[in-house]
């Protein structure tokens, strides 16, 4: 399996991201810059965290623009897994693809610890891996991580199982302790913790390697 | 012709603005006991060229709704003038 891994101006992770999948994890990953029109044939894609473009306007505002994103539209439309990590979970928020939006945490503080997730919805292309009820300590990292919805959205994405995460002690404000969220199809998902700072044994914690594994089984299961 | 439109983008009511609520401490230790509610939002100048107000308003509130402003979280006014 091939994994993409998009790059805008501004991204920061895109290379950790790479060295979970292809170091730790096995996988064939490559970088996609974000003029590419097209995603050289990847089987799956990660929009990494960062802060691209600078964060100007909103986050996630103006990447959702780039050439490549269409790319990804289409791809995602098709049932491709897509995944977003922390700013690349702005930018599919920003794009449509994600519902919902995020915004500056609540206590203003750039909050940089390890969160302990409770696995909500374990059908995804991304959680297939976990059991039900799974918590997983996963490290957050970000200033705009507040997760925010209307009453009306919010009331859709629980009916539709689209919360896939939530926080087991909230550390942003985010409403009902969202973490990550998904499309009612479950191909795409955005969270804002940072799996692929999850997976190698020698920073500590590998509870985000099943997140990244869930992906062969749902392409197995496709 | 040339126009300048001004927008003006504020977090919608429903959603808590910690930005605002901090300078509205803030105001509030200086001794303006009067303040309310603060909403910090954005000031966007759109310099731009079109043949009448009414084309340029219609392009401009496109603009709004495809990246100026997110209607998830945001509420947007604007007013357009010539330059």
């Amino acid at each position: 399996m091939k994994w993409g891994v998009l790059h805008f101006p501004g991204s920061n992770d895109e290379r950790d991201t790479i060295y979970a999948l292809e170091s730790v994890l096995g996988y064939h990953a490559r970088l996609l810059w974000h003029g590419d029109r097209n995603l050289a044939d990847c089987d799956a894609i990660v929009l990494p965290g960062g802060f691209s473009y600078g964060d100007y306007l909103r986050c996630g505002a103006l990447a959702r623009f780039s050439p490549v994103m269409e790319a990804v539209a289409d791809f995602a439309k098709s049932g491709g897994p897509v995944l977003g990590i922390c700013n690349g979970f702005q930018v599919l928020c920003e794009a449509g693809l994600l519902p919902g939006a995020l915004v500056q945490n609540r206590g203003l503080k750039f909050r940089c610890v390890p969160a302990t997730l409770t696995v909500e919805n374990n059908t995804t292309a991304f959680t297939l891996g976990y059991e039900d009820g799974a918590q997983a300590v996963i490290p957050i990292k970000h200033g705009e991580g507040c997760y925010v919805a209307d009453q009306s959205t919010l009331a859709e994405i629980q009916d539709h199982g689209q919360i896939v995460f939530r926080y087991t002690s909230n550390p942003n404000g985010s409403i009902d302790d969202i973490a990550g969220v998904c499309n009612r199809e479950g191909n795409v998902v955005g969270l804002m913790p940072h799996p692929e700072h999850a997976v190698d044994p020698l920073t500590g914690v590998t509870d985000g390697q099943p997140l990244f594994r869930s992906v062969d089984q749902w392409k197995q299961a496709a | 012709m040339d126009f300048v439109a001004r927008v003006y983008v504020v977090p919608k009511p429903a959603i808590l603005d910690p930005q605002g609520k901090a300078v509205e401490t803030s105001l509030h230790s200086l001794g303006y006991e009067e303040v309310g509610d603060v909403r910090l939002g954005k000031y966007i100048e759109v310099k731009l060229s079109g043949d009448g107000a009414a084309g340029v308003e219609a392009r401009v509130e496109e603009m709004c709704r495809r990246l100026l402003a997110n209607e998830v979280i945001e509420d947007y006014r604007f007013d357009v003038e010539t330059a």
